[in-house]
């Protein structure tokens, strides 16, 4: 692995890490809760995606997998966080 | 496994992941800056599909040129997210809406008709 292409990804992380702080920033700040839902919901992407860059940056297949548990919790908390704010409860 | 990729697919692998990280950025900006909700419910959708779409082709190209076949499974989150963000984005927007009417605030209008 290059030097370079190292740096690359170093600083792909460190995208994905600002990225997250903003929301951070949203979620704490949030006027309404739907807004914090939708702060938490954008920090599991992104979660997702560092899984995936590093998966690129240690060479190994784990990560995937990691990224895939982590896409498909994030839909689970994110729809059922939502169906809450909705309904007042999450299963009828 | 053991021999390193060619210096184009890195350099190519490392174009995809830099964009992926600032349109993921810019997603966040825009969700920090913009001013209603309903506004604020638009920039995430960049992290959803062109951000992830660049990371799951850099982890395509990268495994590809690792295992010197075409490694596809990557493309399986795509999918999954294609299929998802959707569904929490109506749930989202219908909770706001009927939040916003509940509480009286300036929402938008029923369609006409039915509601």
């Amino acid at each position: 692995m290059s030097p370079l292409f190292s740096a690359a990804i170093s600083a792909t992380l460190a995208c994905y890490a600002l990225a997250m702080a903003l929301a951070t920033l949203r979620l704490l700040r949030g006027p309404t809760a739907q807004d914090r839902v939708l702060a938490l919901d954008f920090l599991y992407v992104n979660g997702m995606l560092v899984m995936l860059a590093l998966g690129i940056r240690y060479a190994s297949g784990m990560y995937f997998v990691a990224a895939l548990v982590v896409a498909m919790f994030g839909f689970v908390g994110s729809a059922a966080l939502a169906k809450f704010l909705l309904r007042g409860e999450v299963i009828e | 496994m053991t021999a390193a990729p060619p210096a184009w697919i890195e350099i190519v692998v490392a174009v995809l992941l830099l964009a992926s990280g600032v349109l993921s950025l810019l997603g966040a900006v825009g969700m920090l800056q913009l001013r209603s909700f309903f506004q604020r419910m638009h920039p995430p959708a960049l992290a959803n599909t062109l951000a992830t779409w660049c990371a799951a082709l850099a982890t395509i190209v990268y495994f590809s040129a690792l295992a010197a076949t075409l490694v596809l499974y990557p493309w399986v989150i795509v999918i999954l997210l294609a299929i998802t963000a959707p569904v929490t984005t109506v749930l989202l927007a219908r909770a706001a809406l009927f939040r916003k009417r509940q509480i009286g605030a300036e929402a938008p209008p029923p369609l006409s008709g039915k509601t």
